[in-house]
C-alpha cells in the first residue's frame, strides 16, 4: 500500500519535471555538504574527541543513511498538524489505509530517496580505510546498526508526529528531535557534555543509532563506561523505540480532535 | 445500518482570560443524542452551524471517538473498526477532495480501486456506470486541479462509491455547486437509493436538497435533535398553515373572509394566511363569489421558515 502511494506522488512529481530535477540535485548536494565540513575541520586538526576522520565519517555516513532512510521513510509526519488544521487528515481516517502510512507517502518525492545515495556511498569508500581488523561479527554490526537506526530514527519520528495531536504547532519543537537528532548523530558523542550524552543514551535513545555499536565496531572504550552488552543493544532499542511509537501514535489517534467545519 | 445511543461528545476549550491565565472549559459539541436509520433510507439531517453535525459525522466515521454512549456503523464499532469499516461506506466532505490534485480524474479513481482492494474487473463495471450516471467522460482525463467545483464533486461522489458501499454519508455535497451541478448530484443521489438501495445520510444547508430526496429529516440544534419526521410531519410543525396568494381584478382594501388574515397587500395581489385546518377550496369558493380573481396560488408552508423557527427553538423540541 505505500508502494501504491509512492508511486502515485511519483507520478504527480512528474508533472512538474523540472521542479523534480532541481529539487533532486539541489538535495544530494546538501547532503554533501555536511561530509564536506567534516572534511574541512579535519585539515586543521588530526583527531576530533579522540577520533580520526576516517572514524567520523564513518559515524557520519551510518547516521546519515539511518536518518535519510528514516525521513524518506517517514520524514513527512512532520506535517501532521497542517493536515489537521487543513482538515486533510479526516479524509485520511476515512480511507481503509492507515493514516500513517498516508501521511507518509503524501507528496512523496523522488529526491527523498536520493538523499540516501551520498551517505551510502560514502560509507562504502571509508570503511575499508578504518584501521581495524575486519571480522564477520564487525561486518555484521555494521549492517544491523543501519537498519536498527533508521528504525529508531523511524520511531522518533512517529512519536514526535503523535505529539502533534496533542499540542498542535509543535513540529518547531520535535524538529529539534527528529533534525538534531540526525545531526547529533552524525559527530562522535564523546565531544558532547556528559549529561548530554546521558541524556541522549536513556532518554531518547539516539546513541543507539550508531555510537554505541560504533564503539564496538572501531573497538574504543565508552566514555560513560556502559557494559559490553550495550555495544549490541541496539535491535532492542529499536523495537522499544518503535513499539513506543506505535503506542503514542494510537493514543494520539483516539485523542484526535479534528477541527470544525 | 446506523445505531447512535446516549452520544456525547465534548471539547475542552481553552479560553485567554487574562496575560498569561487560560479557563479549560468544556463544551458539549453532541450530548444524548441517539437515532437509528435502517437500511436502504435516505436521511437528511440539518442543523445550524455549531449544532454538531459534523461532529455527529465524525463518530459515524470513526475519526472522533465518542466521550460517551455507543455508536455502531455497518454493525461495527467506528472508532475501534475504522478501516473494516472504511472499506464498507463511502464518505464524502463536500469541503474538501479526496483526489489527488495532481493526477487525472480516472488515475486518482484507479488509485481509489488500490486503496480499497477493488477487483479490477468489479471496477471497470463500476467505473463506467458511474462514469455514464454522473457524466465524467468529458473530464476523465483532466487532472483534479483544473476541474470545476460541479466536476469535481461528481468526481468524488465516484471516488467514494467506487467499492460499492452500503452506506454514503455525504457533508454538503451540493454546497457551491450551480443550478445545473446540483440537479446531476441530486438526481443521481435518488437513483442510488431507490435503485441501488444504498442507505444515505445527507447534511445540508440547502432545504432543496431534503425536499428532493430525503425520506426522514432528522434536525439538531445544540448537540440534541429537535426534529425527527418526514417532510409533511416538519410543514405540520409550522404552525402558520398555507399562504393563499390572489390576485385581484383592483387593487382594494384587505379582503374580508371569516377565518382567514391578510398578512401582506401589494396593490391587486393579497397575500391570505390560512389557518391550519382550513379548506382552501371552500376559502377559494367563497373568495371567488365576492371577488373577482384573475390568478391565485396556494403555497405551501415554507420549510425553510419552518426550519429557522426549529433553530431558533420556536417550534417545541419534541419529537414529530
Amino acid at each position: 500500500m505505500y508502494g501504491v502511494l509512492v508511486w502515485a506522488w511519483t507520478r504527480s512529481a512528474a508533472q512538474y519535471p523540472v521542479s523534480l530535477v532541481l529539487l533532486g540535485v539541489g538535495s544530494a548536494v546538501v547532503t554533501g555538504l555536511d561530509a564536506l565540513a567534516i572534511v574541512i575541520v579535519f585539515t586543521g586538526a588530526d583527531r576530533l574527541g579522540g577520533f580520526t576522520a576516517a572514524e567520523v565519517l564513518f559515524l557520519y555516513a551510518t547516521a546519515a543513511l539511518a536518518f535519510q532512510a528514516s525521513d524518506a521513510l517517514l520524514g513527512n509526519t512532520e506535517l501532521l498538524s497542517r493536515h489537521v488544521r487543513e482538515g486533510t487528515f479526516d479524509t485520511m481516517m476515512t480511507r481503509p489505509v492507515s493514516p500513517l502510512v498516508q501521511i507518509a507517502t503524501e507528496r512523496f518525492n523522488p529526491r527523498r530517496p536520493i538523499r540516501i545515495v551520498l551517505p551510502a556511498v560514502l560509507l562504502a569508500l571509508v570503511l575499508p580505510r578504518l584501521d581495524v581488523p575486519w571480522t564477520p561479527g564487525r561486518a555484521a554490526v555494521v549492517a544491523v546498526m543501519v537498519v536498527s537506526g533508521t528504525a529508531i530514527f523511524c520511531g522518533i519520528w512517529v512519536l514526535a508526529a503523535s505529539v502533534q495531536f496533542v499540542l498542535m504547532e509543535s513540529h518547531g519543537a520535535t524538529k529539534s528531535l527528529t533534525y538534531g537528532g540526525g545531526f547529533l548523530t552524525q559527530y562522535p558523542l564523546s565531544l558532547f557534555a556528559r549529561d548530554f550524552v546521558r541524556g541522549v543514551t536513556f532518554v531518547v535513545p539516539l546513541a543507539f543509532v550508531n555510537w554505541q555499536p560504533a564503539l564496538y565496531v572501531l573497538d574504543r572504550p565508552d566514555p560513560l563506561g556502559l557494559p559490553g552488552p550495550a555495544r549490541f543493544a541496539s535491535p532492542a532499542v529499536a523495537v522499544v523505540t518503535c513499539a513506543a511509537a506505535a503506542l503514542a501514535w494510537r493514543t494520539g489517534l483516539r485523542r484526535y480532535r479534528s477541527t470544525g467545519n | 445500518m446506523i445505531e447512535v445511543t446516549d452520544v456525547a461528545r465534548t471539547f475542552t476549550v481553552r479560553r485567554r482570560t487574562g496575560r498569561f491565565r487560560r479557563v479549560r472549559t468544556t463544551v458539549r459539541a453532541v450530548d444524548g443524542m441517539s437515532f437509528t436509520v435502517p437500511r436502504g433510507q435516505f436521511l437528511g439531517y440539518l442543523g445550524p452551524n455549531g449544532a454538531g453535525k459534523s461532529t455527529t459525522i465524525k463518530m459515524l466515521t470513526g475519526i472522533l471517538t465518542p466521550s460517551a454512549g455507543s455508536v455502531r456503523v455497518c454493525g461495527l464499532d467506528p472508532s475501534r473498526q475504522r478501516t473494516t469499516l472504511a472499506r464498507r461506506i463511502g464518505v464524502v466532505f463536500g469541503q474538501r477532495t479526496t483526489l489527488w490534485w495532481d493526477l487525472p480524474l480516472r488515475d486518482s479513481l484507479a488509485l481509489v480501486r488500490r486503496l480499497y482492494r477493488v477487483e479490477s474487473a468489479a471496477h471497470r463495471e463500476r467505473l463506467d456506470e458511474l462514469t455514464a450516471l454522473l457524466e465524467l467522460g468529458p473530464f476523465l482525463d483532466t487532472p483534479v486541479r483544473q476541474l470545476s467545483l460541479g466536476q469535481r464533486m461528481r468526481g468524488d461522489l465516484a471516488a467514494a462509491l467506487l467499492h460499492a458501499p452500503e452506506l454514503l454519508i455525504l457533508d454538503e455535497p451540493t454546497i457551491g455547486l450551480d443550478v445545473v451541478s446540483k440537479a446531476t448530484v441530486r438526481g443521481f443521489l435518488e437513483r442510488l437509493n431507490t435503485e441501488r438501495g444504498t442507505t444515505i445520510l445527507l447534511t445540508t444547508h440547502d432545504l432543496g436538497d431534503i425536499e428532493r430526496l430525503c425520506d426522514r429529516v432528522l434536525i439538531v440544534d445544540r448537540g440534541r435533535p429537535v426534529f425527527d419526521g418526514d417532510l409533511p410531519a416538519l410543514r405540520a410543525r409550522a404552525d402558520t398553515g398555507r399562504t393563499l396568494v390572489v390576485d385581484l381584478a383592483e387593487p382594494g382594501p384587505p379582503v374580508d373572509l371569516g377565518g382567514v388574515t391578510v398578512a401582506r397587500v401589494a396593490g391587486p395581489r393579497q397575500w391570505l394566511a390560512l389557518p391550519p385546518d382550513a379548506n382552501p377550496a371552500a376559502v377559494i369558493a367563497a373568495l371567488s363569489a365576492r371577488y373577482e380573481i384573475r390568478d391565485l396560488a396556494l403555497r405551501e408552508p415554507d420549510i425553510e421558515e419552518v426550519v429557522a423557527r426549529l433553530y431558533q427553538g420556536v417550534v417545541s423540541p419534541a419529537a414529530g
